[in-house]
């Protein structure tokens, strides 16, 4: 069975899990207003009905209780939205990005406009698992990583690297979804609030 | 409060650290009264887990009373519970088939990258067992905050003493699922490597589940005379030869079951251990897999390998071989002690089970550090220590 983004039409394992080094590009071809060159992709399963799921997510101020890297996400009107994430070292990076795709239940996808620092887009989509098991939640990612290449680096340092931030987040969206709350090994609020930063 | 810390290899201490408080919604703050040393703590005492940091709060066999309940949880304040040692959220695809030590959601989303990284996927989280497995604070304190406390926690009924039921956190229902997993049918004979808490809980079990025979093997004098005083037929492993004495005691045939409830944690394998000074009077040497492999050689053809016993890594010399030639099944896997905990419950209330008996030692929590160097130290005579917060110290001679 098909798992969203597919490299060719020899196989259906997606792109994401690709070897060829032009994965980026195919990725890029099959989204809409593609940006950025580096692609991540997960898919998580969560024992929810899609719908739920999907509401959750078109509700994109809710995000940041998951997504531990974003402070927050405002609405601005006509389906635009200010990003404000924590980057390395203290600092946090701001863009604007605009909703491209909105198909209720199954899928919802941004892109970042023009000016935007860290330029990205991205797309989440919700399938039925097979055999009534919940839902199939894929996210992938296209970005530019700040600073090329040792930004990146010196992101993963301080586990702000979009890989790692789109496995665990999915992780949490689950927890949270599936068990109303998200895990800390934390005992007291400070330990927790200091796990945040 | 007053918590057992860890601090590095034979060094642990009991310290005054912050207590802890509600953080989600389904979690709940129980007063600890009774917690018990696990054989698999010494592992962490013997500083070869990875992934511990100073000031670790070590524990995961441990009840008490519920003092707090978030909005989340089904507990009430004043109810006495037993609480599990895996930490399981009782509401994904694993925990909706009960298989509760593979939850999805036991483990906070960072702590899940060494257990994927290392296993292919993320295990439940664990109480007291280093980052590895949550950094969840152990129960080896005053007070611990319990996760995910509508789902695991049992609610004790007034009356039935602390030692009777404590040991449904862990290694009862690990001793059952051990013999669970051993399939046993009418007339077998079952053989348990390992006479600690696990095998012992295993060889009782064993029995109530229609083993006809149940030879149980280990090296220490007091542990094998446990074994014996439920039923059981032993064999000294110092001083007798483990496969040809099952299949003589067999009739040739060998055991229809096996359990191995030996694994890395008992004696560890390591270089600065008794089991150094064991290996060079048994056959195999030094190979880390001595127990299972034993088991898979001696069991009959077509039967069925247990192994709760914990492995961590990769092992050396597995008789695959033999293993498929012989058609063996084997059943393994961290319990899923949410899933058997009301069934032994009972048990024990109907007199079924006896738990108390394990019991060697009870002291205060200040004196914990010595209670893990007597366990450490001395495994014949301490099968189990069991430490009360609340107990006064003894008065100085
Ligand atoms: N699967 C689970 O969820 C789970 C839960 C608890 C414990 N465990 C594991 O079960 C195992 C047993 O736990 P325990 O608390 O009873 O440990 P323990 O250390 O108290 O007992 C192990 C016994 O095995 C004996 N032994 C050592 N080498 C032997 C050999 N070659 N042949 C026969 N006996 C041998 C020791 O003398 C000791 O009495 C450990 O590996 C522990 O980590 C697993
Ligand atoms: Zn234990
Ligand atoms: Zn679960």
């Amino acid at each position: 069975m098909g798992t969203g983004l597919t490299g060719t039409q020899e196989q259906d394992a997606p792109i994401t899990t690709s070897k060829d080094s032009d994965r980026s590009d195919i990725a890029a071809a099959q989204l809409d207003a593609a940006k950025g060159d580096t692609l991540v992709g997960k898919t998580v399963t969560i024992n929810r009905p899609r719908q739920d799921l999907y509401d959750y997510w078109r509700t994109l101020e809710q995000l940041p209780a998951f997504m531990e890297n974003v402070e927050r996400i405002e609405p601005l009107g006509g389906n635009r939205y200010r990003w404000t994430v924590k980057a390395p070292a203290g600092r946090t990076v701001e863009w604007v990005a605009a909703i491209t795709e909105e198909k209720p239940g199954e899928a919802i996808g941004w892109t970042s406009e023009e000016d935007a620092d860290v330029a990205n887009s991205g797309r989440v989509e919700f399938r039925d698992a097979p055999g009534g098991r919940g839902t199939w939640v894929t996210a992938t990612l296209l970005y530019d990583p700040p600073g090329g290449i040792v930004g990146k680096v010196i992101a993963k340092l301080f586990q702000r690297e979009p890989a790692i931030q789109v496995r665990r987040d999915l992780r949490r969206f689950k927890q949270l979804m599936e068990t109303g709350e998200v895990a800390t090994g934390a005992w007291t609020q400070a330990q927790r609030a200091e796990e945040m930063n | 409060m007053r918590a057992l810390t860890w601090h590095g290899k034979h060094d642990v201490r009991v310290d005054s650290v912050p207590d802890p408080e509600i953080l989600n919604p389904r979690d709940a703050i129980i007063r600890i009264t009774s917690t018990a040393i696990c054989g698999s703590d010494l592992h962490l005492y013997d500083g070869y887990i990875p992934s511990m940091k100073a000031g670790d709060i070590l524990g995961h066999e441990f009840m008490g009373e519920v003092v707090e309940t978030g909005s989340g949880s089904t507990l009430r304040k004043g109810q006495r519970v037993v609480v599990p040692f895996t930490i399981s959220c009782g509401a994904c695809f694993h925990c909706s088939k009960h298989q509760y030590s593979a939850c999805d959601n036991g483990l906070p989303a960072d702590n899940q990258d060494i257990a994927q990284a290392a296993y292919g996927q993320p295990m439940a989280g664990l109480f007291g067992y280093s980052h590895m497995t949550g950094g969840y604070a152990g129960g080896q304190a005053e007070y611990v905050r319990v996760p995910f406390s509508d789902v695991g926690p049992i609610v004790i009924p007034d009356g039935v003493e602390d030692d009777k039921v404590l040991f449904l956190s862990d290694i009862l229902p690990t001793g059952w699922q051990a013999a669970e997993y051993a399939q046993i049918e009418p007339g077998d004979t079952v053989a348990v490597w390992g006479c600690g808490p696990v095998g012992l809980f295993a060889v009782q079990s064993a029995f109530l589940m229609g083993a006809e025979r149940v030879i149980a093997i280990d090296h220490f004098p007091h542990r094998l005379d446990l074994a014996r005083r439920f039923g059981a037929e032993t064999i000294n492993f110092e001083e007798t030869k483990i496969y040809e004495a099952l299949l003589e005691m067999t009739g040739g045939i060998g055991p229809d079951a096996c359990i191995d409830a030996v694994g890395l944690e008992a004696h560890g394998f390591f270089a600065d251990n008794v089991w150094d000074q064991i290996k060079v009077s048994t056959f195999t040497g030094t190979d880390r897999t001595h127990s299972i492999r034993q088991a898979i050689l001696a069991c009959r053809k077509g039967g069925r390998v247990s192994m709760p016993a914990v492995y961590g890594g990769f092992v050396d010399k597995f008789p695959l071989g033999a293993f498929m030639e012989k058609g063996l099944t084997l059943k393994t896997g961290q319990t899923h002690v949410q899933h058997y905990m009301p069934a032994l419950l009972n048990a024990i209330m109907e007199g079924k089970i006896d738990t108390t008996f394990l019991i060697s030692h009870r002291m205060p929590l200040e004196q914990a550090p010595e209670g893990y160097r007597m366990f450490h130290d001395k495994q014949n005579e301490v099968t189990k220590i069991v430490l009360k917060p609340g107990m006064d110290l003894p008065q100085a001679a």
